[in-house]
């Protein structure tokens, strides 16, 4: 069973459809790419998972459960994470009190809180800027610290919009590296524009064009789908 | 990765270290601030040890404050409706139910949390600039009440609290050791639980949404849940303070639910410090002693006609002050001590 599926799902601004009747089914336990050219509507289709952007038709399901009515909030409390395409941390609070903010909702009392806002921090590779302000620090820090939170509440569904957006190429690396051991655990759906990020994380990906679904596949189907080429990774 | 863990595991157990620190200093400063006034009451003349009492009584007002504007990141331009729901609350009981101050105090306070629910309920309806002009005509609309309702609540003019409804567990607060120390009291519980609210999940998670709502939220925090609560706490250490005023100073009148009594919670707490526990009683004392000092200045020094003059001196002051320490006295010590609440 698929741990998230859309159907039918739309979205409308004034004359313009941002997304237009999308069915998308995502299995648990797998890394999904979601690609397309600027302005397909992929930031508004996560959007509209996640409870940010209320769609104008369609539902989506979640764990079995029509959560199309619920508050961005409630979903997040019922197994998802969310990743900004423009970061978004507590810039004023320290790198410890972000993560510790979000594992607080999960994690009941403070000695469990901080075990496991020191184990996150690791993996994250940010223990030695614990007591960093968090708007002090690199973007890409910025970043996985935002990863952090996400991993910190242990999510079933993990929702990245661009994470690897401004990086360095070693710290892209590193990030190609953290998806690796995250899908061990949860279920990724990535919004990437780097294609050497999305052909070494996802297993499956697929295509949004103006909206609609163009095309859905392995990364090696995706790569030889000849209407992909032309709309999205250019005639090569 | 086997390297990065052993890295970790030294700043872990500092970390708690520091952490339990913390804990420790907080509770210390609070007992510390607490003996300090007390101490100052033996030492103050009888004038200024009566003008701590009523500063102590404003300041729960200015923690009230604090707890939606220093914590939460809200603005209200309508406390004194909150101030005034405590006052009224006791006042009126005492007036027309012939009840005891303590259990005017009851009503008192559960007028207070009723009346900041259902504010709370419809300003949070809106956000930033729309919330204060609501929270700030709801108030109006509550002075305005209390005016149409002159008959019982005797309007501008107000009305006395009679010696013999004063009386608080066998206690005359007509006395000033009684009022001081009632005051004191009531300070410190207010002190302790604000202290305690801020270090609880719950506080923290306030700060989390005045430091960033829409990734509070995408965390999975219910924020207008958190809001209305902070907006009922608030309100409710509001109208504590409201009810305490009536009861120690022994009256209850419209002016304190005009807009003035809106505007100077905000003062005080922006002059002591937004969002630091002992802020709210740094500005409070500091305002009550800048008004004093002008007006008292400007009234031996300067013709009649300049007798508003203090206004202009105490204008200026907060000026400067704004200028020179926006973050409030508390802000500009939390520079140096990093730890303070």
């Amino acid at each position: 069973m698929s741990l998230v599926s859309t159907h039918g799902l739309s979205k409308q601004y004034s004359g313009l459809k941002a997304v237009n009747h999308v069915d998308f089914e995502l299995p648990k336990g797998q890394v999904r790419a979601l690609i397309g050219p600027n302005g397909a509507g992929k930031t508004t289709f996560v959007g509209m998972l996640s409870g940010r952007i209320k769609s104008t038709s369609g539902s989506v399901i979640f764990k079995g459960r029509d959560i199309t009515a619920y508050p961005a909030h409630k979903r997040m409390a019922m197994g998802m994470a969310y990743t900004f395409q423009i970061t978004s941390v507590f810039a004023d609070l320290s790198v410890e009190e972000n993560i510790a903010l979000a594992a607080r909702r999960v994690v009941k009392g403070s000695s469990n809180v901080n075990s496991k806002v020191a184990e996150v921090l690791n993996k994250v590779y940010l223990s030695e800027r614990y007591d960093q302000i968090a708007g002090d620090l690199s973007y890409g820090h910025q970043r996985l610290l935002e990863i952090g939170m996400g991993l910190v509440q242990s999510p079933e569904l993990f929702i990245l919009d661009e994470p690897t957006q401004g990086l360095s190429a070693t710290e892209i690396e590193g990030f190609i590296e953290l998806v690796g051991v995250l899908s061990e655990s949860t279920t990724i759906l990535l919004i990437e524009h780097n294609m050497d990020v999305v052909m070494k994380t996802a297993h499956y990906i697929t295509v949004l064009n103006f909206g609609e679904t163009l095309a859905e596949g392995t990364p090696a189907e995706i790569r030889a789908n000849p209407s992909v080429q032309t709309a999205y990774l250019g005639a090569s | 990765m086997s390297e990065s863990v052993n890295k970790a595991m030294p700043s872990a157990s500092i970390k708690k270290r520091q952490r339990v620190n913390v804990g420790i200093r907080s509770v210390l400063l609070h007992v510390a601030v607490i003996a300090v006034l007390i101490a100052l009451y033996f030492v103050l003349p009888e004038y200024h040890s009566g003008n701590l009492a009523r500063i102590l009584v404003l300041a729960i007002f200015a923690m009230g404050y604090n707890v939606l504007f220093g914590y939460t990141g809200l603005l209200s331009l309508g406390h004194a409706l909150f101030f005034a729901s405590g006052m009224y609350g006791f006042g009126l009981a005492i007036q027309f139910l012939d009840v005891t101050a303590s259990v005017a105090i009851v009503t008192g306070l559960l007028s207070a949390v009723a009346v900041s629910t259902i504010i709370g309920f419809l300003a949070l309806r809106t956000t930033g600039v729309a919330f204060m002009i609501v929270t700030l005509m709801f108030a109006q609309a509550g002075y305005l009440t209390i005016l149409l309702f002159g008959d019982y609540t005797r309007g501008d003019e107000g009305f006395v609290i009679q010696r013999a409804d004063r009386i608080l567990f066998g206690f005359d607060l007509t006395q000033p050791a009684n009022r001081f120390f009632c005051a004191l009291i009531l300070f410190a519980i207010c002190l302790f639980f604000v202290a305690w609210l801020v270090h609880s999940r719950f506080g923290k998670t306030l700060v989390g949404i005045r430091e960033n709502e829409e990734r509070a939220e995408m965390l999975g925090y219910d924020i207008q849940r958190h809001k209305l609560i902070a907006v009922i706490i608030s309100g409710t250490l509001s109208g504590a303070a409201g009810a305490a005023y009536a009861l120690l100073f022994g009256y209850a009148g419209a002016s304190f639910a005009a807009v003035q009594y809106s505007i100077l919670p905000l003062l005080y707490v922006l002059l002591g410090g937004a969002g630091t526990t002992i802020g709210p009683l740094i500005g409070t004392l500091f305002m009550f002693y800048l008004i004093d000092y002008t007006s008292e200045f400007s009234s031996r020094y300067l013709p009649s006609d300049f007798s508003s003059a203090y206004m202009l001196i105490a204008g200026v002051a907060l000026i400067v002050l704004t200028l020179y320490a926006p973050q409030g006295f508390a802000g500009l010590l939390r520079r140096k001590v990093k730890w303070l609440p």
